[in-house]
C-alpha cells in the first residue's frame, strides 16, 4: 500500500541522510521525497511517498521516531489530509499543436512559463491524480522532458473538516 | 578562563563520572592525548580500537556506567565499526570519540579521513560531528544523555584536529534539551491494570525475560514477582542472571538452544509475559508456532520492538524497572486474587519438573575432556564468588549459557544481537578494569579468541588479571555442527588445521600459559589458573566433533528440539 509520510525534523545536516537511511536499509524506495525549512528555522518539514504493507510502514514510523533529530511523524494515509505536487512539463508544441495545448493547459489551470518555437515548458500543482490526468492528455503532443517536485502533504483542520462534510 | 577543544573533551568526561577510557592515539588526537595526563581518567591503551570499543562495553554492562573508548581517524574509526554495531544490537551504553582530519580538509580524501558519522550511522543510537569549539560540551553532554537513557546505546562523537585546538570559555551545560527525544518510563496505567488482571486469570503463565531487564536494573523486582506468584522464569541469552538459575522457577534460557522445559514452557503458556525482551529469532523459532495460544503481554521502553516480531495483546511501553514496580503494587493491591493465582499453578509447575526431569541439559562424559565438563567445573569452583564470565561466540557462548548457574545481573557479558567473535576478551577486560579484585573469566573457543587474542598485550601491561579458557576443539564449531547436521558432514573451511600454541603465545605475551588435554586435569588446572594473580590463558583440548544441543533447526518451532 502506498503511505504518505510527514516528518518534522531538526533542521541539522545530516538528518536528511539519517532518514532516507531508515528507508534504504530495509531495502524500501522512496517514491518521492520532498524537503525544506518551516516558518521556523531550526526545523524542516520532509513528505515522504513509499510503498510498502502497513505493518512495515508502522515500524518505519516508529524508527522515525526514535531517531534524536525527528520531533514528529504523521502518517497521512487514514487522516483527512490534501496533497500538493509542483512538475514543469517541456512540451513539443510545433505547427497547430501549439494552439490546442494551450486550450489544455487553461482546463488544468496550469501555466506557460517558457514558450519556444518548438516546445514550452509548463507549470503545473495539483495533487497527484491532477498531475498524472495532465500527462494523460499532454502525451499525444510529445512531452519532452518533466521534473516534479513530488507530494507536500498537509492534515486539514478538524474545524474545516466538518464545514466541508456539511 | 579558555579551554582548548582537548581540554574541553577531558574534564568534560571527569564530569560526567568517566574513570576508564579504552583507546588508542594517532595523528588526528594527538593533541587530546598530549593533555590526558593532566586528568584524573586512567587510560587503557589496547592493541586494536575494535578492542576499545568492546572493552568499553564490557566495563558499561558490568557497571551499568557509560563505557568510553577514544580512537583516532580514518582507520582508527572505521576499526570501531564492529564495537558499535555490537554495543548497538545489544543497547548498551558506550560514547566513542573518533579524531577526525581538520574541518577545513573533510571531504577532500584527506590522509586518514574517513566518513564515520556517515558509517556509522545504522549502527548508532546517534552521532554527531563537532563543527565548532562551542559546540563541544553541549554535544558531550547530550551524548551521555543519549547512551544512558530510554533504550541505551552507543553514541559516537567525530572530533576534528582544528576542534581539538580551538579554545573557548569552558561551560558544561546542566541539563539536555532536545525536541524530538524524551523516553516514555512509566508504563501506561490503563495497560498496566489490564496485564494485571490478563495475568491473574493464566493457568499456564511464564515471565520471559531479557536483557532489558538487566539493563534497567530490574532483576531484583522480576524476581520477587515471580516468586509471589509462583510463576516460572525463561531468560533470553541477554537476560542471564536476571533471575536466579539455582531457583526452582528458572527454567533456564529458551530459543534455539534453550532447554526442553523453557522452550515447552513458553509453546504451551496461556499467558507470556516478555520483559525487556524483543522476541529475536534465535528466540521464537518459526513465528507461526512460538507461544500461540498465549496472551502476550509486552514491556518494553522501546515502542519499535512492540508487536515487531509477533502481535502483542497488551504492551505497555516503559522502563522495565518502573513497570515491574507499578505491577507488584498491583498485586499487592490485589492480594486475595494474587494469593489464590500462586496457589492455584501447581498442575503446570509439576507440568515443568517434569519436563526438566525428562529432558536435562546433559553430555557424556568420555576419555577426552568435554567442554560442558569445564565449564561445569568452572561453575562448581566459582560458586558464590559470583564471578565475571565472558564468552567469544560460537559453541563456547552456548556452554558457557547452558552449563554455568547465573544468579546475579551482570556477570554475564556476551554479544547475543550480532553475535560477534572476538567481543569476550576485551569485554572480559573492560570488567576486570571495572572491577579489579573479582576474577573476570572469558570463555572462548579456539577460532573467536584468535579475532582479538593480541589484547594478550594489553591484559599483561596494566596486569589485569582475567583468565582465558580456551575450549579448543580445532573447528569453527558452531558453523561444523550445522555442516554436520544439515550439509552431510561437509566441513568447508571450518577446520582450524593451523592453530597456534597458545600456551606459549601467552608466555611470548608475558601472559601465563596452562594446557590441560585429559579430563583428570580440568580441575587441578582450572584451580590452579584462578590462584594466579596474573592474566591467564588456558587451552583446554577438548572434543572436537561435540555438538550443542538441544537444537532448534533454523525454521523450526521451538517444540521441535533435536535433544541429542
Amino acid at each position: 500500500m502506498r503511505h504518505i509520510i510527514g516528518v518534522l525534523v531538526e533542521n541539522k545536516f545530516g538528518v536528511l541522510s539519517r532518514i532516507s537511511g531508515l528507508f534504504s536499509g530495509r531495502g524500501f524506495n522512496i517514491e518521492s521525497l520532498t524537503v525544506a525549512e518551516t516558518d521556523d528555522p531550526a526545523i524542516s518539514r520532509m513528505t515522504i511517498v513509499t510503498l510498502g504493507d502497513d505493518q512495515i510502514v508502522e515500524q518505519i514510523t516508529k524508527q522515525l521516531n526514535k531517531l534524536i533529530n525527528v520531533i514528529k511523524v504523521i502518517d497521512f494515509t487514514d487522516t483527512d489530509h490534501v496533497t500538493r505536487g509542483l512538475m514543469l512539463v517541456k512540451v513539443s508544441v510545433e505547427g497547430s499543436k501549439r494552439l490546442e495545448v494551450l486550450k489544455l493547459i487553461e482546463v488544468f489551470r496550469a501555466r506557460v512559463i517558457d514558450m519556444a518555437a518548438k516546445s514550452a515548458i509548463i507549470e503545473i500543482t495539483g495533487n497527484e491524480m491532477k498531475l498524472k490526468a495532465f500527462l494523460d492528455v499532454l502525451a499525444p503532443y510529445g512531452i519532452k522532458e518533466i521534473n516534479s517536485t513530488g507530494i507536500v502533504a498537509m492534515n486539514r483542520e478538524v474545524k474545516a473538516r466538518n464545514r466541508y462534510k456539511t | 578562563m579558555k579551554k582548548t577543544g582537548a581540554q574541553i573533551v577531558l574534564q568534560s568526561l571527569q564530569i560526567e563520572g568517566v574513570k576508564a577510557v579504552f583507546g588508542y592515539p594517532g595523528g588526528a588526537v594527538i593533541n587530546l592525548y598530549d593533555e590526558l595526563p593532566n586528568y584524573e581518567l586512567k587510560h587503557y591503551l589496547v592493541r586494536h580500537e575494535q578492542a576499545a570499543v568492546h572493552a568499553a562495553d564490557g566495563y558499561a554492562r558490568a557497571t551499568g556506567e557509560v563505557g568510553v573508548a577514544l580512537v583516532t581517524s580514518g582507520p582508527g574509526a572505521t576499526n570501531t565499526v564492529t564495537g558499535l554495531a555490537t554495543a548497538y544490537m545489544d543497547s548498551i551504553p558506550v560514547v566513542v570519540f573518533t579524531g577526525q582530519v581538520p574541518t577545513a580538509l573533510i571531504g577532500n580524501d584527506a590522509f586518514q579521513e574517513a566518513d564515520i558519522v556517515g558509517i556509522t550511522r545504522p549502527c548508532t543510537k546517534h552521532n554527531y560531528l563537532v563543527k565548532d569549539v562551542r559546540e563541544l560540551p553541549r554535544i558531550i553532554k547530550e551524548a551521555f544523555h543519549i547512551a544512558r537513557s530510554g533504550r541505551p546505546g552507543p553514541v559516537l562523537i567525530d572530533l576534528p584536529k582544528d576542534v581539538l585546538v580551538d579554545t573557548t570559555i569552558f561551560e558544561y551545560p546542566e541539563s539536555v534539551s532536545l525536541r524530538g527525544y524524551s523516553p516514555t518510563y512509566e508504563g501506561h496505567p490503563g495497560q498496566l491494570r489490564k496485564a494485571v488482571r490478563a495475568l491473574l486469570k493464566a493457568k499456564r503463565p511464564v515471565f520471559y525475560v531479557g536483557g532489558g531487564a538487566i539493563l534497567s536494573n530490574a532483576a531484583g523486582v522480576i524476581t520477587e514477582l515471580a516468586v509471589r506468584l509462583q510463576i516460572p522464569v525463561t531468560t533470553t541469552l541477554m537476560g542471564l542472571g536476571a533471575f536466579p538459575e539455582t531457583h526452582a522457577l528458572s527454567l533456564g534460557m529458551l530459543g534455539m538452544h534453550g532447554t526442553y522445559r523453557a522452550n515447552m514452557a513458553v509453546t504451551e503458556s496461556d499467558v507470556l509475559v516478555a520483559i525487556g525482551a524483543r522476541f529475536d529469532d534465535r528466540v521464537t523459532g518459526r513465528i507461526d508456532e512460538f507461544a500461540p495460544d498465549a496472551k502476550i503481554i509486552h514491556i518494553d521502553i522501546d515502542p519499535t520492538s512492540i508487536s515487531k516480531n509477533v502481535k502483542v495483546h497488551i504492551p505497555i511501553v516503559g522502563d522495565v524497572h518502573d513497570v515491574m514496580n507499578k505491577m507488584m503494587v498491583a498485586v499487592n493491591e490485589m492480594s486475595e486474587e494474587a494469593h489464590e493465582f500462586a496457589a492455584s499453578h501447581d498442575e503446570w509447575l509439576a507440568r515443568i519438573a517434569k519436563w526438566k526431569e525428562m529432558h536435562k541439559l546433559d553430555y557424556i562424559q568420555e576419555e577426552v575432556i568435554k567442554p560442558q565438563y569445564v565449564v561445569e567445573k568452572i561453575c562448581e569452583l566459582t560458586r558464590g564468588q559470583q564471578p565475571i564470565i565472558s564468552t567469544e561466540v560460537g559453541q563456547n557462548q552456548m556452554w558457557a549459557a547452558q552449563f554455568y548457574e547465573y544468579t546475579k545481573p551482570r556477570t554475564w557479558l556476551s554479544s547475543g544481537g550480532l553475535g560477534t567473535m572476538g567481543y569476550g576478551f576485551p569485554a572480559a577486560l573492560g570488567a576486570q578494569v571495572a572491577f579489579p579484585d573479582r576474577l573476570v573469566i572469558d570463555i572462548a573457543g579456539d577460532g573467536s579468541i584468535q579475532m582479538n587474542i593480541q589484547e594478550l598485550a594489553t591484559a599483561v601491561q596494566y596486569r589485569l588479571p582475567v583468565k582465558i579458557i580456551i575450549l579448543n576443539n580445532g573447528y569453527l564449531g558452531m558453523v561444523r555442527q550445522w555442516q554436520e547436521l544439515f550439509f552431510q558432514k561437509h566441513y568447508s573451511a571450518t577446520e582450524m588445521s593451523a592453530v597456534p600454541d597458545f600456551v606459549k603465545l601467552a608466555e611470548a605475551y608475558g601472559a601465563v600459559g596452562l594446557r590441560a588435554t585429559r579430563p583428570q586435569e580440568v580441575e587441578s588446572t582450572l584451580k590452579k589458573a584462578f590462584s594466579i594473580n596474573k592474566p591467564v590463558l588456558v587451552d583446554f583440548v577438548v572434543a572436537g566433533e561435540e555438538n550443542v544441543y538441544p537444537m532448534v533447526p533454523a525454521g523450526q518451532p521451538i517444540s521441535k528440539m533435536l535433544l541429542v
